[in-house]
Formats: C-alpha cells, structure tokens, sequence
C-alpha cells in the first residue's frame, strides 16, 4: 500500500502522482515504442487498429462519460474525417494539412449536429445523432463525384514533403503519436475548467448553470471535441484500410463504438483505450475460440454477435464501470491484501443519513 | 444602507396558477433576510425567478443598481450571485475538490488553447483557483472530505458541500434554500454559525428560505412571509410570528 504524504498543490495537479505510475507509464510507452520490432506483423497491424480506435474512443468518452450526451452516430464523424482524408491526400495535400482538415471538418459536423443537442437529451439525442449518422452514410452513399459512391475509394498512402509512410512501421508510429498527443490533450484538458465544466454538465444542468457555466456553448465544444477526434481517427482509419465505402460507417459501427467505451469503462479515460482493446481482440479471440468449440456451437451463424451481446449485458449487470472498473478493484484488491471485503465499492444509500448519527 | 437586491412587484404565472403574485421586497447590504412560508407559498419559485430559471410574467429585479432580468441565467454567477439548492444539485460522480473547483468557473481565465496544451498559465490558474477553493474548505472545515467522491458522502455533508460550492464563487449575495432541511439539531447549529460567519467574515448577504423558526430568530434580520403567492408579514423575526395572518397560513382559523 502506498501513501502518498502531499505537501504542494502542484501533486494534485500533475499527470503523473507518484513514481509507480511513472515506472509503469514509462514502460508502456517503452513497450510500445518497441512494439514493431517485439510484434509480428499482423499483430503490429490489430495494434495499429486499437490505438485508432483509441483515439475514436476518447473522442466519444470526451462526450458520453464526461459530459453527458449519448451518440449513436459517432461513425459518421468517423467517416466524415476518413473522406475528408482520403479526398484531400487524393488532391495531394500533404499529411498535416489533411489531418487537420479531417479534423476541422468533423469538428465543424459536431456542431452542427451538437445543435439539437441543446434541446433534447438523452435518448432523444441518442436518436437525433442516429438519425444523423443515416444522412451521412446516405450521403456518403450519393455523392459518387467525391466519395466514389457505394463503389467505394481508394485512398492513397499517407504522404508528407516527400515523406512515405506506406509501410507498417512508420505509419505504426503515426498512429502511435496521434494517440499519445490526443491523450494528454484529453487529460489535460480534463484537469482544467473546460473539463470540469463537462462534468458539471454531466451530472446537473441546472447547477452547472447557475455556477456561471453556458450550457449550449460547452454542450457544442464538447461535440466539436469529439467529432474532431473521430475525424483524426477516422483519417488514419482511411490509410489504415486503403478503402472506403459507406456501409464501414453504418449504425454497426456506431453501435461498436459505443460498446466499446462501456466495456472499456464510461467516465474514464483508460476505458478508452481498454474498450479498443476488447473491440480489437474479441473477433480474434472468437476465430481461435471456433476451431476448439464443437463445430454445431462454433460454426453456428451469429457466434460474434451472440458473444458482444453476452459481454454487454454481463458488464451492465455485474461491472457497470467496465473494464477500467475491474481493474480499480483488482488493484485495491492486491495493494491492500488480505484486508478487501465485498462491497468496497458498493454505492452506500447514504440519502437522508446524517454524519454523527451513524 | 443601500438595497443590494430590490424585488419591485414581481409575479408569475405557471398556466392558471399565481406561483408569485406581486411580491416586493428590499435585501439590504450585508443582511439575513429569510423567505418563510407554508409548502407551495411560491417561496423557492422566486429563488428560481432570481437566478433566471423562470423568467417572470411582470415585475422588476435589480441587483446591484442594474435589471437581473436582461441577463441570462449562466451570467448570474458572474454578478455576483451564488445560490444552493432544496434537494442538493451537486455532481455526485465528482470529489468534493472537483465540486468545489466547478465553484470557480466564474474566476476562470484560461482559454482553450492553453488548457489542451496545460501551459505555464493554466497552471498557475490551476494552484490559484484551489488556493482560493482551500480558503473555503478551512472556514466550512470540510478538510477530511476532500477527496471523497459526494455520492458516497452522507446527507449533512452533502448539505455543506453545497455550501462551500457557493462561496467559491465568492459570491456577494447567497441564496440558501432550506439550509437546514435533514439535518441534525447539531449540524443545524452548525448552519446557523456558518450563516452568521459568513455575513461578519466574509460581508455576504444573504437570502434564504427555511422552515426551522429556531435557526430563522437566531441567524435573521427580517422576515418575509408568504403564501399562496402572495406577502403576508415583512417584518423582525418576532414581528412576524405574532403577525395573525402567519398564525392562519399555519395553523388555520382560530376556532
């Protein structure tokens, strides 16, 4: 057990608390920097996949965990960066330009569906932003002189001045830097104002406001936030892929990304990346999983649907906070061995209870 | 003395129903001017009329020489305004610093840009605003509290919390809602002294609603009573209890 004796405010503030995080942070990012010489290729690519996820993932935590608003037609901004992308780096702009246009131009779709947003919420928003999400890939769909139509497009590899990055590796590290970057924005960004504006949202309108914070402008950032980061994920999602056509952005991927930031843990950044990880990992893990099962049970249709909607429902029961919530309990569980009980966790029903009368 | 907040003949109306029908009453500077009243005399529809949750259907409010009603409801913070709720509002899944921090959104100074990339500014704002939300935590004593997350913390905490998330705001005028509604004799005590603290200490006024008589005579300056919309006594707390008109709203006809 560790106890961490503060003497500045500044131990609150920084990202890093104590060395224990630094010694395991740092060899992670160690561990990932190493990865393409430690992982095949085909593992190097699943790893590639999860941190573009990662990266759709925080954009969609930013929203959902943090402020509150449930979309579910975050593959739309996802697609609106991988067409921005693919039509740009196709008129030969190089990388940066046409990463951040992808960006711009998804941030600038979230607040136009972010508007609605101001008037419903909850399930409502969850069906406007799907209704949304329909016009997009519709869209995506009719408009054959840009995006190639239910035809699909090819996009180009990933160019900047004279730059290549069509192999594994260097677009591995792209990849990599984008999500460390996004990362720390998000964190950042969660320990300033801004962020705690979105909690505040998240958790009561109604003192959110009257605590100085204007609900329709940080509703409306917090859309632009996330689209913007779908549209960056969705930018390498199109050189990682070399091909896109509509029906990548249907309501399946949205309902994907859902499921993954409630399995990887709503309210927290980790569950981001770890819902990427189960997204990634469970279809592999279904395909190994078949050749063991009996062939009745293992070569039945709908195996991997069967198998998302059991972990779904199986994590809404029993681990509401997802993996990231197993994980804080796993932890406690070793650092103050052998003094856990049941129901550390557990919510006390304190309403109405007073301090000194317990 | 000067009228910090002055209500000039303020009414609503939710369809056929008189919520608030012409009240008029001056706050003074540095008062404890208390709102009393039988459930649904509309005394928390005009704490929600003053921070802009309702807009009324006639009257006046000013608040510091200037109309509160031209503004928009998340500007009043800014003026100077801090309010706590009947059935606590705070954000249950946040610590009790995060709580508090959200308090200072008004003071805040850093911009987007500096806050995605935490510059050098952003963090000094940061030790800044928790220096300041520290102040708050020493007068209301909620150190032990700190990082406790409010959903697991117990009501009469909670109730504090609250408290100290409006002084964060470093409010001039605080609007309490049922301050001591579910406490205890010990910590409505407690509230009774953090009321008079707060108006010697810290020179805010102080507006609130509360249904204990005991904490009414001891922290109030004047009274207000209402029902049915409608002012019935303005007066010292022993002025209006006497008043018959509260004695009726109350307890009925005398027989």
């Amino acid at each position: 057990m560790r106890f961490l004796f503060k003497t500045s405010y500044l131990q609150d503030i920084r990202l890093v608390k104590h060395g224990g995080q630094a010694f395991w942070y740092g060899a992670l990012v160690l561990a990932l920097l190493a990865a393409p010489w430690l992982a095949s290729e085909y593992w190097l690519a699943q790893l590639t996949f999860v941190l573009i996820y990662g990266v759709v993932g925080l954009g969609l935590m930013l929203l959902s965990g943090f402020t509150g608003l449930f979309s579910l037609g975050h593959a739309a901004f996802l697609g609106v960066g991988a067409y921005t992308e693919a039509v740009l780096a196709g008129a030969g702009w190089p990388f940066p330009a046409s990463f951040a246009a992808a960006a711009l131009v998804a941030a600038a779709t979230g607040v136009v569906v972010g508007l609605p947003a101001l008037r419903v919420r909850g399930i409502y928003l969850a069906i406007a932003t799907l209704a949304f999400a329909f016009i997009v890939v519709e869209v995506f769909a009719r408009w054959e002189s840009v995006t190639g139509g239910n035809a699909g497009k090819q996009v180009q590899a990933l160019r900047a001045f004279g730059w290549r990055a069509d192999a594994d590796v260097p677009f591995y590290f792209v990849c990599l830097a984008v999500a460390m970057l996004a990362t720390l924005a998000i964190l950042n960004l969660l320990r300033s104002p801004t962020g705690r504006a979105f909690v505040a949202i998240r958790d009561s309108e109604v003192s959110a406001q009257s605590l100085g914070i204007h609900l329709a402008r940080t509703k409306t950032l917090s859309f632009a936030i996330s689209a913007a980061l779908a549209g960056l994920g969705g930018a390498l999602y199109a050189h990682k892929l070399k091909f896109l056509s509509p029906d990548q952005f249907d309501i399946l991927q949205s309902i994907d990304l859902l499921l993954m930031i409630v399995i990887g843990g709503i309210g927290s950044v980790h569950g981001a990346f770890l819902g990427a990880i189960f997204l990634i990992t469970m279809p592999q893990a279904i395909a190994i999983a078949k050749d063991v099962l009996p062939p009745a049970l293992g070569q039945a249709p709908g195996l991997q649907g069967t198998v998302y909607g059991l972990v779904l429902i199986g994590f809404v029961l029993f681990e509401p906070l997802g993996l990231y919530g197993r994980w804080l309990k796993l932890r406690t569980y070793l650092q103050i061995f052998p003094f856990y009980r049941r129901g550390m966790f557990r919510r006390q029903k304190s309403f109405l209870k007073s301090d000194r009368l317990r | 003395m000067t009228a910090l907040l002055s209500v000039n003949d303020l009414s609503v109306r939710f369809g056929g129903v008189r919520a608030v029908d012409g009240v008029s009453f001056d706050v003074e500077q540095g008062e404890v001017f208390t709102l009393i009243g039988p459930n649904g005399a509309g005394k928390t529809t005009v704490f929600n009329l003053i921070s802009r949750l309702y807009t009324p259907s006639a009257g006046r409010i000013v608040f510091a020489g200037a109309p509160l009603l031209d503004r928009a409801p998340h500007e009043i913070a800014g003026l100077g305004i801090a309010r706590t709720f009947q059935n606590i509002e705070l954000f249950e899944n946040a610590t009790v610093l995060q709580n508090l921090l959200i308090g200072r959104h008004t003071h805040r100074r850093t911009g987007l840009a500096s806050e995605l990339f935490f510059t050098a500014k952003a963090r000094a704002a940061e030790v800044a605003a928790r220096e300041a939300v520290e102040r708050v935590i020493e007068l209301l004593e909620l150190q032990h509290h700190r990082d406790a997350v409010v959903a697991s913390l117990p009501y009469g905490a909670r109730k504090v919390v609250e408290l100290a998330r409006a002084l964060c705001t470093e409010p001039k005028l605080i609007l309490l809602d049922e301050p001591s509604s579910g406490l205890n004799v010990e910590e409505s005590d407690d509230m009774a002294f953090w009321i008079d603290d707060m108006r010697r200490e810290l020179g805010i006024t102080v507006l609130m609603v509360e249904h204990d008589m005991t904490l009414v005579s001891k922290v109030s300056d004047r009274v207000l009573a209402m029902n049915h919309g409608q002012m019935l006594a303005l007066g010292s707390p022993a002025e209006v209890q006497r008043h018959p008109g509260v004695v009726e709203a109350y307890l009925g006809e005398p027989a």
